[in-house]
């Protein structure tokens, strides 16, 4: 089976191309990159890709599946057809499902599943602590050999300052990185939007940055400490990015994702008490917004991702305060990253490398390049599509989304994985 | 003019004329309250029900008898604090109420956003008695009816309101109504208890409550909530008494002519000590006979009442 994408503008960042050349798949797999190779290749399918951004496929670390155990929000299926229509051909699923992903049999579920009936690859990301309740270390070992890339108890920082030692110190044993969610939760209290002029006129209590800038400085101390890699998720904060480029100016092994909702919206979105304007860590203010632009500028923050948090629209529809945190974000990273292109934030090879082998890097997958030999996950891009966002349309099981209605720019095209179309965008 | 909001959610979306048209009718109804037979056949026929998902005596008899002068049929609900706890739904346990076809719902509710929530989803008026820490509208405009009739106005005049900044309703809605009416606004309280960006809503922020009364023509003293004490934001009621406390020595400082206003309840000897809640100053009760007033205007004027000379 031989595939010829045919005459796109090839990104690949890891092998610096940029520029007009066609991809030959064989059997899954890049079988040669090179200009023209139409005209060596007579019997394979054809994908025209005039006019389109053909890169590697892109790669989202922070989504929660909600398989098993919580398949009302989300599933293996529906998640990983969300993906592929948003050009994502791997994820890296969170562990806050029931049960835990804290042994290996939850891990296997999940591989399998996505193998036998996903449209993308899927990487668990096991709990740090036993059902993260922050007191035992999970069995690290046994859960990495059945094929988990990293451990986080997200959603549930470690309190214990002790059990978080042990658990870089433990987790370096069997060479993964530790996944950070930062919050002092008892500076979090009850809070429950960024804590602000916003909040203090709508009367709802806070969450300050100074929550996540001091969890965040902490887990850069015991990763420098213990001299273990660290991945910082989610960083929202003014304070946190300049922590981790401090740290990474003196070593630290530490890297760190922003989330396309964190660098696209304000605190501003809450009002009205708009529940799809609620997540953890929340919204923020105009400067934080600002330094994380300037994060992913200048390197800083070495990932896009998504944290993907789908939930029930029950979840949602009620106070503010009750509302559950976060929203969908596989469908909507590729057009809002396409955004900070536009605008002059990064530049279009900062937008893919930030999506597609800097995220591979951090979970250690051998993805995110076009390398001969290489697994064919690749998507093909309209930088300029424009579309309206209905949240009634997504592939996701819930609609959970600040961004209905706003109008894009960029969308996949066509998505491939292994070389096998898994979503084609009607036009 | 006339004004006939369909929901009265907040003061922040009022403008100066609206609230003195709300002002003026409450006038009108006023003089019914001090009648031999204090009713009047305007709202014959309208049903009102009072959902109140927290404690509260004054505001919700307020409503009651505001109602009940104007000839509504008033029910009280009182429900659980959190429809979370009680298995229902806001949405649903609003709906189920709504099918009954009541004219006006009147809630107070924990959650900041709870009336708007249900503006949005119901077809009924909706008045909003208080939610979360929001807004507490009813309550800002019978304090500036309050102010407004014993210091004939409220342009130019400064008010100081102090105490639990952060966890109070009562401020945000007074911040609004008072600064639209062209009054100067400032806050005093220990920076616990003081949320950031109140210089935006357009008052001036203190710590030191005798700096904060200084001259001002009106004090309005907040509740502090007792289970408060100990806890993070102040150390003890004793200890707030002799910082925050209103009493004989420190009221000197404000104008001769100061008055005193409290939403109620009182702690009396915290935040306000018996000599001043009794005193000369105080106006504390006219706040609360007016609230009928203030609240029987809301009452017509969000059932599309008009001029108010007839009823």
């Amino acid at each position: 089976m031989r595939v010829l994408v045919k005459n796109g503008h090839l990104l690949d960042p890891v092998n610096n191309i940029d520029g007009r050349y066609d991809v030959l798949i064989e059997d899954g797999k890049v079988a040669a990159v090179g200009a023209d190779l139409a005209l060596a290749v007579n019997d394979a399918e054809i994908i025209a890709a005039d006019g389109l951004l053909v890169a590697p496929g892109l790669i989202d670390i922070h989504v929660h599946l909600r398989d098993p155990g919580l398949e009302y929000k989300e599933d293996i299926i529906s998640g990983t057809h969300a993906a592929a229509a948003g050009g994502v051909t791997s994820v890296a699923c969170m562990p806050n499902t029931s049960p835990v992903i804290d042994t290996a049999p939850v891990v296997e579920y999940i591989i399998n599943k996505a193998r036998q009936h996903g449209c993308a690859n899927v990487y668990p990301v096991a709990a740090i602590s036993q059902a993260m309740k922050g007191d035992v270390l999970s069995e690290m070992g046994e859960l990495k050999a059945a094929g988990c890339v990293a451990f986080s108890d997200d959603g549930v920082p470690v309190v214990s300052g002790e059990l978080m030692r042990r658990a870089f110190e433990y987790a370096d044993t069997f060479g993964a990185p530790i996944i950070s969610h930062a919050e002092d939760l008892s500076l979090v209290g009850e809070g429950c939007m960024n804590e602000g002029d916003v909040a203090t006129e709508l009367g709802l209590k806070g969450i300050p940055w100074v929550a996540e800038d001091a969890a965040t400085a902490r887990e850069i101390m015991l990763a420098e400490f213990t001299n273990s890699r660290l991945h910082m998720a989610h960083v929202s904060t003014r304070g946190s990015v300049e922590l981790v480029r401090q740290a990474k100016a003196r070593g630290v092994k530490v890297t760190c994702e922003a989330t396309p909702h964190h660098f696209t919206l304000t605190d501003e979105a809450v009002r009205g008490y708009n529940t799809n304007a609620k997540m953890n860590p929340p919204l923020r203010s105009q400067a934080d917004v600002d330094a994380v632009h300037a994060g992913l500028a200048d390197g800083t923050i070495d990932a896009i991702a998504t944290d993907h948090a789908p939930h029930h629209y029950d979840e949602k529809n009620v106070e503010f305060a009750i509302a559950m945190n976060g929203i969908v974000g596989l469908e909507t990273m590729l057009p809002l990253t396409m955004n900070l292109v536009r605008t002059g934030v990064i530049s279009l090879r900062q937008a893919i490398a930030l999506m597609t082998c800097q995220p591979a890097a951090i979970i250690g997958i051998d993805r995110g390049s076009l390398n001969v030999g290489a697994v064919a996950d690749l998507v093909l891009i309209d930088p300029e599509f424009e579309w309206t966002l209905d949240a009634k349309q997504l592939k996701s099981k819930s609609k959970n989304t600040p961004f209905d209605g706003w109008t894009m720019h960029g969308a996949a095209i066509r998505t491939l994985l292994a070389g096998r179309t898994v979503f084609q965008r009607e036009q | 003019m006339n004004f006939n909001p369909k929901h009265i959610l907040g003061i922040k979306n009022l403008s100066a004329a609206e609230i003195h048209f709300i002002l003026d009718s409450a006038a009108s109804f006023k003089e019914i309250n001090s009648r031999q037979i204090k009713k009047v056949p305007t709202l014959r026929g309208k049903t009102i029900v009072n959902l109140f998902f927290e404690a509260s005596t004054r505001t919700r008899t307020s409503f009651e008898i505001a109602g009940k002068r104007l000839s509504a049929d008033t029910i009280n609900i009182s429900a659980s604090s959190s429809s979370v706890v009680k298995g229902e739904t806001l949405e649903d346990t609003a709906k189920n109420i709504e099918a009954m076809h009541p004219d006006i719902i009147v809630m107070r509710h924990s959650a900041s956003g709870a009336c708007d929530y249900l503006a949005q989803r119901l077809k009924c008026s909706v008045i909003n008695a208080g939610d979360g820490t929001h807004e507490h509208p009813s309550q800002a405009l019978l304090d500036a009816f309050t102010i407004r009739q014993h210091k004939k106005k409220i342009e130019g005049l400064t008010v100081t309101i102090a105490g639990d900044i952060t966890h109070s309703r009562v401020v945000r809605s007074n911040i609004y109504c008072l600064t639209k009416l062209g009054a100067k606004v400032r806050v005093a309280g220990p920076r616990t208890m003081l949320p950031p960006g109140l210089e935006k809503l357009g008052c001036e922020v203190f710590t030191d409550l005798r700096e904060a009364i200084r001259d001002v023509d009106c004090i309005m003293m907040l509740r502090i909530q007792r289970e408060r004490q100990g806890k993070t934001l102040i150390p003890s009621l004793r200890e707030y008494a002799r910082f925050y406390g209103l009493n004989p020595d420190n009221i000197k400082l404000a104008k001769s002519d100061v008055i005193v206003l409290h939403p109620g309840p009182m702690n009396r000897g915290v935040e306000i000590s018996s000599l001043v809640a009794d005193g000369p100053h105080n106006v504390i009760l006219d706040q609360v006979e007016n609230g009928v007033a203030v609240r029987m205007a809301l009452l017509y004027l969000v059932s599309g009442g008009e001029s108010v000379q007839n009823v």
